[in-house]
């Protein structure tokens, strides 16, 4: 072994263990200890479960994002049928539309036209008079997508104007949506507020000839007097979709807060159109299909302005003002999972495993340096770099330190003197086979490292079978338990090595105490 | 040359115990707990936690005393469907409150409503909910299916590593000793009803990796004693490898176990059941290597060296 080398090699290993160090230390001073700007002050992240939060898990129901973009694809066909003046009438059928025509001449020239105006779906004829149009796979496909990634975005824009420091939303598989929420703990607001699909409508009160093709809508929080349900005309003059801003106004005693509306450049020229053509009916605010107010048109409104009063307290027209700027979500969603721990249980579970991680530690070294005496402290100060090197590359990473996590680290500590438990009983065999101090150690090591290499791939797998498979804090104790076999076998294996390479090479070890 | 002799030593020098010749006992000792955990499955099946059957569990701490009877009556009026209080521990004021959830109420308002009753009956800040877990029952399902899979992936796997590593009869005596550790392990979180979640599975797939860990130490010692020792037979060879790794195996679960017992007295409530799981998955993972994975390979091979590759 030349010694230029093993100087490189004790270099880099200190250098790295020095950085380690210098990365993790502010989890060791104080924390008014004044840290350099460079370093960060929780150099690893914490997990929900170990800093108090709330995890939530979204299903989309992307299945009626499917079903409402199809019918809103219908309505749009229905009124283009009608302006061509072909007389025939489009019905939702599934996920199909089904086009009827009312006479032969219709379903011709609609079988011409509908290709053309709908080249996302297949047109086949059904009988002699109607027509089937379905969605191709991929129409399907790139809508359930859509409907995912507006869902994201839309819970992304909600969750930031809720205030929460560090949220985490993340897509997970098809149709699921993750979001947590550090510190929250109160998950009923968050859920309101995130679950709402806040679809807005603008539709006029039914009276007279239009009070037969009625639909009957609920009240959201009638006020004393006021009806339980409006009959309304099913056409929406107008969607969330003109809203640019929505603001809390204080309102006066009797009404409470109100939301005040900016309408966009578009949505302000509807609104001033369809309220010069309705003055003195009623116009309908319907969220989410309940009503919420349905003020009388005393004239036309220019101004770009509209509000919705409902009997809120500052809270709820808050969260309503949130939901109105962020936009509405393009599907339903429903919870399927909701974890919430608070910050005591947190600050516990920290407490404990930083104990178990101690006293463990403590008694692998003690014992260690009992049973092979200065090989044993050899293979104690590799665990103790094995440690630094763990927390500051999980750190690194980006990874999430969780309960399980930290289980994950006091597993290595027991499992990674596992090595040099395989290294030094090599050695002895050696040495009693009358090898010299040298070679027996390389024997030892070249003879082991078979041995640590298998058990250690095996033990990586399932790490990383179990990474594919878990959630949350089951993750974080994969990724622990991954990344801990590669600093263990980096300083169990690779830095002991070094270090009686050092020895050997200035000639100081005479002796092996293994 | 100067030697620090003696070393310290688990074990005497040229230790040869019986380990082969004793193997139809140990065979049958293991094939009976084995079938005890089988049948335990049926008369006393894994506790799931809500992770897998779905469903709210509550745990809550209270600042005085109180039991998990006066607990069940005080939630009596909300109805909870399979409502079940258990004592926590921390002297009778932690607890874990389990119920289902009912179709179509919001997943977690009863934690809401909980806290309402509780404030009435315990007074305000006298109690404190410390975590709410609340599963849909599709999501459990799915969870505890892939679980399984997880499971079993992962043992497949290893046998056929170690089948590719050394040789076929070493994979299949590696996979029975797997599903061995497996049964035991969870027949015994049977026995003790301890929580069977997400965790728990994780403990049960590390148990996996550090079973074979040890199956492979032996295996590695038999493949080099085969050259080493031409003329002895497979069940000698099998027998000297297991003496040789007997004090590396026991020392290292040895401290594995050291680090474990600390976690399970140490680590609180929630890393109980992990740290059940990996002690007793830790203990049969020694026991199998030395007892069914050898074993396995000699009634695979039939005492020929032929078949074992060296």
């Amino acid at each position: 072994m030349n010694s230029g080398s093993v100087n490189y090699k004790v270099a880099a290993i200190l250098a790295l263990a020095l950085g380690a160090l210098v990365y993790i230390s502010p989890l060791l001073l104080p924390a008014d200890f004044p840290l350099p700007s460079f370093l960060q002050r929780d150099p690893i992240h914490l997990g929900l479960d170990l800093r108090g939060g709330t995890h939530l898990l979204f299903t989309v129901d992307v299945d009626a994002a499917v079903l409402n973009s199809v019918a809103r694809t219908g309505e749009d066909l229905q009124r283009q049928l009608k302006e061509e003046k072909i007389d025939a009438t489009l019905v939702p059928d599934g996920v199909d539309l089904m086009l009827r025509a009312a006479t032969p001449e219709a379903f011709e020239k609609a079988r011409d036209l509908l290709p053309a105006r709908l080249p996302t779906f297949d047109v086949r004829s059904k009988g002699a008079d109607a027509l089937l149009l379905t969605p191709s796979r991929a129409e399907v496909d790139q809508l359930k997508r859509l409907a995912i990634d507006q869902s994201l975005e839309t819970i992304r824009n909600r969750i930031d104007q809720f205030g929460v420091s560090e949220p985490s939303i993340q897509r997970q598989g098809e149709t699921e949506v993750v979001v947590q929420l550090p510190g929250v703990q109160d998950p009923q607001r968050a859920k309101d507020l995130i679950g709402r699909t806040a679809v807005l409508e603008f539709r006029l009160v039914a009276e007279g000839a239009g009070a037969d093709d009625a639909q009957t809508v609920a009240a959201a929080a009638p006020l004393p007097g006021a009806p339980r349900e409006y009959k309304l005309e099913k056409k929406v003059l107008m969607t969330g979709g003109a809203v640019a801003d929505a603001r809390v106004r204080p309102g006066t005693q009797m009404e409470g807060p109100y939301v005040e509306l900016t309408l966009n450049d578009g949505g302000a020229q509807d609104f001033d159109r369809v309220t010069g053509d309705s003055v003195g009916r009623n116009l309908a605010i319907v969220l989410d299909g309940k009503v919420f107010s349905a003020p009388n048109i005393r004239e036309r409104i220019s101004g770009g302005k509209a509000s919705i009063t409902g009997n809120f307290d500052i809270k709820e027209a808050r969260d309503l003002a949130i939901v109105l700027r962020a936009g509405a979500l393009p599907a339903p969603i429903h919870i399927v999972e909701e974890r919430t721990v608070g910050p005591s249980l947190g600050r516990d579970s920290i407490r404990q495993g930083m104990l178990s991680l101690a006293v463990g530690g403590l008694l692998v070294v003690v014992f260690m340096a009992w049973y092979y005496r200065a090989a044993g402290l050899v293979a104690d100060a590799a665990l103790v770099l094995n440690v630094i090197f763990l927390v500051a590359l999980l750190g690194l990473i980006g990874a999430t330190l969780t309960l399980p996590g930290i289980a994950g680290i006091v597993l290595t500590l027991g499992m990674a003197v596992d090595a040099n438990v395989l290294i030094n009983e090599r050695v002895r065999e050696e040495l009693r086979a009358g090898r010299s101090p040298r070679a027996a150690l390389e024997v030892g090591y070249d003879r082991a490292w078979a041995a640590i290499r298998d058990s250690n791939i095996t033990t990586f797998v399932s790490g990383l079978i179990l990474f594919q498979f878990g959630s949350g804090p089951v993750k974080g104790f994969a990724v622990t338990l991954c990344v801990g076999i590669l600093t263990t076998v980096f300083t169990a294996v690779f830095a002991t090595r070094t270090w009686y390479e050092l020895r050997l090479s200035r000639g100081g070890l005479r002796t092996v105490s293994v | 040359m100067q030697q620090t002799w003696p070393f310290r030593q688990l074990l005497p020098d040229g230790l040869n115990l019986d380990f082969v010749g004793k193997r139809h006992f140990f065979l049958i000792l293991s094939t009976v707990l084995n079938l005890l955990a089988v049948g335990l499955f049926f008369v006393r099946p894994l506790n799931y936690g809500v992770d897998f059957t779905g469903g709210t569990a509550i745990r809550m701490r209270f600042s005085e005393t109180t039991t998990a009877n006066t607990l069940r009556k005080e939630l009596d009026p909300l109805e909870l469907r399979d409502l079940t209080v258990q004592d926590f521990g921390d002297r009778g004021r932690e607890f874990l409150i389990r119920f289902e959830i009912t179709e179509g109420a919001e997943m977690s308002s009863v934690a809401e409503t909980l806290g309402t009753l509780f404030k009435e009956t315990h007074g305000e800040s006298k109690f404190e909910i410390l975590s709410v877990e609340s599963v849909g029952p599709k999501v459990g399902e799915g969870l505890r299916r892939q679980g399984f899979l997880a499971v079993a992936v992962a043992t497949l796997f290893m046998g056929i590593y170690i089948a590719f590593r050394f040789d076929l009869s070493f994979g299949l005596g590696a996979v029975v000793a797997l599903v061995h550790d497996v049964m035991i392990a969870a027949g015994a979180l049977m026995l003790t009803q301890l929580t069977f979640d997400l965790t728990t599975l994780a403990a049960l797939l590390t148990v996996v990796g550090f079973s074979v860990h040890d199956t492979i130490i032996v295996s590695d010692r038999v493949r080099e004693n085969l050259k080493r020792y031409p003329k002895e037979g497979l069940a000698a060879v099998i027998n000297r490898s297991i003496n040789e790794t007997l004090s590396r195996t026991l020392l290292t679960t040895g401290t594995a176990l050291f680090v474990l017992i600390a976690l399970y007295l140490l680590g609180g409530k929630g890393l109980e059941p992990f740290a059940f799981t990996l002690l007793v998955g830790f203990i049969t993972g020694t026991y199998s290597s030395v007892y069914i994975a050898g074993p396995v390979v000699l009634f695979w091979s039939g005492d020929k060296r032929s078949s074992a590759r060296a």
